[in-house]
């Protein structure tokens, strides 16, 4: 699995069934220093995540499927948690959560 | 899943029997902002409907031979949706 941040979400009208009535989430994988690790893809939501979340990623066809409750459908990511403190040597890893902004 | 275009199309008369009558789409793997993420890849068609410079997503690994189960079509790149929009929104 890997950490990632959801930057946004793909509509598509015309996909595989087996995808109809999953949000397809737009998601950046990322390194522990918080810079981006690859380029970005799409992952199935499991868990109702949203753009700006930092999430857990699975990058495995059966675990993605079995997440998204889809078996034998052609999935091979998806995003099954969402991420609410990272810790790295002891210590928080802030920089993966700024302080919300004053509006 | 991975965004990509689709940039071409490859015929091949001999062939793995359970490719038969699957077009075989040449598909450019892309980043949210459109630019080249890796270089070029075949990709079989789960849609049966994806065509020349659609924006598509294509599903990768073992996965992407079951939309067309119970054939077991010898793929390991298969397209599965096609792109209306995309919102991208990075921090």
């Amino acid at each position: 699995m890997m950490i990632g941040r959801v930057i946004g979400d793909v509509v598509a009208t015309h996909k595989h069934e087996s995808h109809q009535g999953r949000k397809a989430l737009l998601v950046q994988p990322l390194e522990l220093d918080g810079s981006n690790r690859g380029n970005a893809v799409i992952a199935l939501d499991a868990v109702d995540a949203g753009t700006g979340d930092l999430v857990l990623l699975t990058m495995e066809g059966y675990s993605a499927m079995t997440a998204v409750d889809r078996p034998n459908s052609p999935i091979d990511m998806a995003v099954i948690g969402v991420l609410d403190l990272i810790e790295i040597d002891g210590r928080p890893a802030a920089h993966f959560f700024p302080a919300p902004r004053d509006h | 899943m991975q965004l990509g275009r689709v940039v071409g199309r490859v015929w091949a008369t001999v062939k793995d029997p359970n490719l038969n009558a699957h077009r075989l789409l040449v598909v450019q793997p892309l980043t949210p902002e459109m630019q080249p993420a890796g270089k070029p890849i075949v990709c079989t068609d789960g849609t049966s409907s994806a065509g020349a410079g659609e924006l598509i997503y294509w599903c990768g690994g073992k996965e992407s031979s079951f939309p067309f189960l119970p054939s077991e079509v010898p793929t390991n790149a298969t397209i599965v949706g096609i792109v209306d929009e995309l919102q991208v929104q990075r921090p």
